[in-house]
């Protein structure tokens, strides 16, 4: 046991005194609790002042008890601000440590990319389920019936030759990879009763080589509308709100004359681009039409009821006059490079 | 259809300086297409020069030059070096003075050449872009031609003329001609149009001569329609073999893209051109007895005018005399009765043709003529009279022959059916109120003939259009002759939508979530090998039942695919092969999967104009094969590249696996794995995917010797699902229960089990075991070596605890842990490791 201390104000003050020096002179956090323990703890000159007032006379005890305890009081306090002090050096310290060159992280995942085909398809479907509209599916290996008869081509017409349609083995078997996706219209209006609103984006095949304009696996979009009273006033409408959305504000529609077999009257439409690289322009976008009473009547839609309009678009056309695209092949091979140029938006 | 301007301006007013750009724009209108504009591309002095004198110089290189003097209306005649020799002194040629351009391009100079300065050069008709002829230099005086010196050759020779070129919808075959191009340029414009089949003298009626009878006989029509329906022929005689083909007329055919051959020929063609009607004209004095146009027998053969032997086909509709067949209707000619250049007395055919014969005799001998293109289309069948007198009249005029009565007017086509059309139909429609009178006027003007009766107008189609066929296509040509741009833009409205199908949803949440997981959408084709096929096409070795083409585009690839892999594949090669290493590749795409034993496909079809009956639907869809929807990835190099502070991770199953269940959590569902093994991946590196127990497809690495098969790298990880049968698995809704919001208790759990166990069932067995306490359990480490007993692992499992209505204690959560060991003692005789 320690001799016991006299409380006196200046032996207190000397203590106070020390133990201030020592916290002042403390570094860091961990020296500070060892400082504190010193000067604060059960060995320490304030711990020796304590025990040291049971032993006083009763008159003395308060008096000795307010000078102990206003001397624990500062040091307490002088601690924490000490202790304050260097806790945020030391994190100001740690973070200037962890501190990393930002532009030399590893990324822990590349990012990917749709095909911009897909993803014009179904920009085109979000455009029209829209409007009311559904999209419709079908099979891309079709009975010949739904890919030319019911779409009122005549069984001698030329596009059933083999040069342009790939036949599945034996020809006689009469199946077709859809040479469009027009398949889809029958089928959609076999299932459903007029107002049919759909439109079909797909897969579809011809026998051509794959090079800078062709190729054999391509993709379209067709539309159909079979309701009451519709006219060619309300394709056109359709095809110029579509056209806008497409292609921007300033879009326009032109048709032209034409023949397809599955519509009557037939249009070629053409679509004005103002801001074309090389100027402004009009572009070959697709066919349409009024729907040929012979295709409402192949799907058992009576034509002097039910009137509507088809339309159809090359879906890689659409991409590659949109994004100034001339190559066929750069969407055709599957290039990486090509696909994430678009990553998820087109 | 290629339509010179000089000729088009014959039968239709064509302002003075109309370009070929004016005349396509006003086609298009009435939709016509743009399809290009043909020149002679030539510029500059190209004048007529008289060779005055030459001097033969031979040369050290074995040619003989010639050393010209010619005269070119100048003041001195020019020195002209010539290479040919098929010119005397004294002829006319056209010579290209130094400025001049001829086709190619080929600018003209003087120039030194063999010791001379030529001045200019003396042309062929090749370089003047008159046809293929290169036997020597062009005199003039084999085109009849005598002009003076200094004449400009390029007005001379019409070169100064110009064709635009059309594209000709299948519908109206009438517009293969001058004659209906220059109607339709009058529907575009309102200039006046004169119809050049109107203003042909007609011959007179044919006489019957017993010597030479004509006789239709078609025994077996194809489709029910007669062969011939027209048949006018007409004997010229006398006609002068070395009389040349005028130069308007080369120039024109040129132009109009038909190669000038001899005067008889050239005027078949030139008739052809203008009235749409094609002619073919025969060799009288080869003709043996009168003509019989029937159809051919089995076996029999014909020598074409191409040389060719053909064998014939028992739907080939023939032109027969008493030897044999001498001609294809329709498509091309034989050899044995062809106009040659000793050939002065012909007999011209004018006749029409079924469409559809016509059509299948030139596809299937291959035969695409400029015949057979019309005929295919229709031709007029009331013009054939008027093309055969205007052949006739040429082959008099041009060639002195002398028309002979000898021939037949063999005719039974009918005049096309009048079609109603109801007041208001066309407006109702096309969208534009028009006029009874606009109606009208646009019927008339395209030939029609119109009645009034109650119910509207009672309209009769020209000859000339057979596509005219009921009242939807009048409307077509109302509105066409209107104009289209009259046409309003009205927005239709739809009924209220149901948006996308869960379906049509689903799949697009999965390859979103797929090109998030950092992959690269790819669209392959769907041709595959055989090999490939039964590759992938299935987990077991052994032939794959797929679907063939009959006509692919490569042999080697005849078959649609079974499996998204080989085009996935194939696609990640290309990359490779571009110095792409690390790929992450996916594939959403229909695959066809025949059933084994199953024949698709159907009997001759329904008709396409009236809905087939259930019954028939049904058949031709159940002979549709299944083409469900797969997805399949392929990913090699590295999966995570090398960076700052981080080595490269390298793509392995575990990849495929991860991508795999990407879809899963796309579409809500958990894809379990268990080891599995398919004939083209790595027999210890292979896990087959399961939704609920049920198998939906593959992960795994590419047998090695496959990838080094591939120039691939040895690892390259694979994983194809069938996503309709895992959408189909996905529950309709998810069923949520309430968060419960009592602490967790986790705990570790090490097991010891056999090496060859799978953590997997480990894991099962202690959900199994766990009860309804356990909340989420994973694997997070396999120990194997000192401390272990051997052939045996510890895997560790961190668990996470939960009541749902209280604080669990550690107790309870240490009770619930051992009851898992226990069913995984039970099941594996695992241990715990403490």
């Amino acid at each position: 046991m320690p001799e016991t201390p006299a409380i006196t104000e200046t032996s207190v003050a000397g203590a106070v005194d020390a133990a201030l020096t020592a916290i002042a002179a403390a570094t860091d956090s961990a020296e500070l609790k060892v400082v504190r323990a010193r000067h604060t703890g059960e060995n320490s000159a304030l711990a020796g002042f304590n025990a040291a007032i049971k032993s006083l006379p009763g008159t003395e005890k308060a008096a000795a008890g307010k000078l102990v305890g206003a001397a624990r009081g500062r040091l307490t306090q002088a601690i924490a601000a000490r202790d304050a002090e260097l806790v945020e050096a030391e994190e100001s310290a740690r973070l200037a440590a962890e501190s990393v060159d930002v532009t030399a992280l590893a990324s822990r995942q590349a990012a990917g990319a749709r095909h911009p085909l897909s993803l014009l398809m179904e920009q085109i479907g979000d455009i029209f389920t829209g409007m009311g509209w559904e999209v419709a599916e079908g099979p891309e290996l079709e009975n010949e019936w739904f890919n030319f008869d019911s779409m009122n081509f005549d069984e001698d017409h030329p596009a059933r030759a083999m040069q342009d349609t790939f036949f599945v083995d034996p020809v006689e078997s009469h199946l077709v990879l859809r040479t469009h996706t027009s398949p889809v219209q029958t089928r959609s209006m076999l299932d459903r009763t007029p107002p049919i609103y759909v439109v079909a984006p797909g897969k579809t095949f011809r026998t051509d080589e794959l090079d800078a304009t062709h190729t054999p696996v391509f993709h379209q979009v067709e539309g159909l509308a079979v309701d009451k009273g519709l006219t060619m006033a309300n394709l056109r409408g359709t095809l110029e709100h579509f056209a806008r959305l497409v292609f921007g504000e300033e879009a326009k529609i032109r048709l032209r004359p034409n023949y397809f077999p599955f519509t009557e009257p037939s249009a070629e439409m053409d679509v004005w681009q103002p801001h074309a690289k090389g100027g402004a322009r009009w572009v070959e976008w697709g066919g349409c039409g009024m729907i040929n009473p012979n295709v409402l009547r192949a799907s058992g839609i009576d034509p002097e009821e039910y009137q509507g309009f088809a339309f159809g678009m090359g879906i890689e056309r659409t991409l590659q006059f949109r994004h100034d695209l001339n190559d066929m092949r750069d969407m055709v091979e599957g290039d990486v490079r090509f696909s994430q140029q678009f990553g998820m938006v087109v | 259809m290629r339509v010179p301007l000089s000729w088009l301006g014959e039968f239709v007013e064509l302002e003075t300086g109309t370009t070929p750009d004016a005349v396509h724009a006003a086609l298009v209108k009435v939709g016509l297409e743009e399809e290009g504009v043909h020149e002679f591309e030539l510029s500059g002095p190209i004048v007529v020069g008289q060779v005055l004198e030459y001097v033969d110089e031979p040369q050290k290189n074995g040619k003989t030059i010639r050393w010209c003097q010619v005269e070119v209306g100048e003041a001195e005649p020019r020195g002209i070096v010539c290479g040919a020799h098929n010119f005397a002194v004294g002829d006319k040629v056209v010579v290209s003075l130094p400025g001049a351009v001829l086709p190619g391009p080929f600018p003209i100079a003087a120039r030194t050449t063999y010791g001379h300065v030529s001045d200019g050069m003396i042309a062929s008709a090749r370089e003047l872009g008159l046809g293929e002829e290169h036997d020597g230099i062009l005199v003039l005086s084999t085109l009849g031609l005598d002009p003076a010196p200094g004449t400009d050759a390029v007005s001379l020779l019409s070169l100064d003329d110009s064709a635009v070129e059309v594209n000709v919808t299948p519908d109206r075959g009438y517009a293969f001609s001058i004659r209906g191009i220059a109607r339709e340029y009058s529907h575009a414009t309102g200039a006046v149009f004169h119809d050049p089949a109107a203003s042909v003298p007609l011959l007179e009626r044919a006489l019957d001569a017993p010597e030479f009878p004509v006789a239709i006989d078609d025994r077996d029509p194809v489709r029910g329609r007669v062969g011939a329906t027209v048949f006018i022929t007409r004997a010229v005689r006398g006609i002068d073999p070395t009389r040349p083909t005028p130069p308007w007329m080369i120039a024109r055919l040129t132009l109009a893209g038909v190669r000038s051959i001899s005067l008889t020929v050239d005027i078949t063609n030139y008739v052809m051109l203008e009235l749409g009607q094609p002619l073919h004209a025969y060799d009288l004095q080869a003709l043996d007895g009168g003509i019989t146009v029937r159809r051919a027998k089995k076996g029999e053969k014909i020598t074409t005018l191409d040389g060719r032997d053909r064998t014939l086909d028992a739907q080939d509709l023939l032109i027969t005399d008493g030897s044999g067949p001498i001609g294809i209707a329709g498509v091309m000619g034989g050899a044995r009765t062809e106009v040659t250049d000793a050939t002065t007395d012909v007999l011209v055919e004018a006749a029409n043709f079924d469409p559809v014969s016509i059509a299948r005799s030139a596809r299937r001998h291959k035969l695409p003529s400029e015949a057979s293109r019309r005929f295919e289309r229709g031709v007029d069948p009331a013009v054939a009279v008027a093309a055969a007198s205007r052949a006739v009249q040429l082959l008099e005029q041009l060639a002195g022959g002398v028309a002979d009565a000898v021939g037949s007017d063999h005719s039974t086509h009918r005049a096309p059916s009048a079609i109603e059309l109801p007041t208001g139909y066309v407006a109702a429609l096309v969208g534009v109120e028009y006029t009874a009178d606009e109606i009208e006027r646009a019927l008339a003007e395209i030939g029609a003939r119109i009645e009034m009766v109650d119910a509207g107008l009672l309209v009769t189609p020209p000859s000339w259009r057979p596509d005219l066929t009921d009242k939807s296509t009048l409307a077509e040509e109302v509105a066409r002759i209107d104009g289209y741009h009259r046409i309003p833009s009205i927005l239709p409205t739809a009924p209220p939508g149901r948006g996308l199908t869960r379906a049509q949803r689903l799949r697009r949440s999965v390859s979103a979530q797929l090109a998030a997981g950092g992959a690269t959408e790819v669209l392959s084709y769907p041709f595959l090998s055989q090999r490939s096929n039964d590759l992938f096409g299935a987990a077991a070795p052994g032939p794959v039942t797929a679907m063939r083409l009959a006509n692919p585009l490569d042999s080697e690839a005849p078959l649609l695919r079974t499996s998204v892999l080989p085009g996935l594949i194939d696609i990640a090669r290309r990359n490779l092969s571009r110095g792409l290493t690390d790929l992450r590749l996916y594939e959403v795409g229909t695959v066809f999967r025949p059933e084994a034993g199953t024949s698709y496909g159907s009997g001759p079809l329904p008709v396409g104009n009236a809905r087939p009956s259930a019954e028939v639907l049904a058949e031709l869809n159940a002979g549709i094969p299944p083409q469900p929807r797969h997805v399949g990835g392929v990913i090699l190099g590295n999966a995570v590249a090398r960076q700052v502070g981080q080595p490269a991770v390298a793509a392995s199953i575990a990849d495929a696996i991860a991508a795999a269940r990407q879809v899963g959590a796309a579409v809500a569902v958990q894809v379990d794995v268990r080891q599995g093994s398919h004939q083209a991946m790595h027999p210890g590196r292979t896990a087959e995917l399961l939704v609920n127990g049920t198998p939906v497809g593959y992960a795994g690495e590419l047998l090695p010797s496959l990838a080094h098969d591939l120039d691939l790298p040895r690892v390259v990880a694979v994983w194809e699902v069938d996503l309709d049968r895992v959408i189909a698995l996905a529950p309709l809704e998810p069923s949520p229960s309430p968060i419960a919001s009592y602490p967790a208790a986790t705990q570790d759990l090490s097991l010891v089990v056999p090496v060859d166990v799978a953590a997997g069932e480990v894991l099962a067995a202690v959900v199994d075991g766990s009860g309804a306490l356990l909340e989420d359990a994973r694997l997070v480490d396999d120990y194997r070596g000192a401390g272990l007993p051997e052939n045996s692992k510890s895997l560790t499992f961190a668990l996470r605890f939960r009541a749902p209505d209280r604080t669990l204690t550690a107790g309870e959560a240490s009770d619930s842990k051992l009851a898992g060991a226990a069913v995984a003692a039970e099941r594996f005789g695992a241990t715990i490791r403490e």
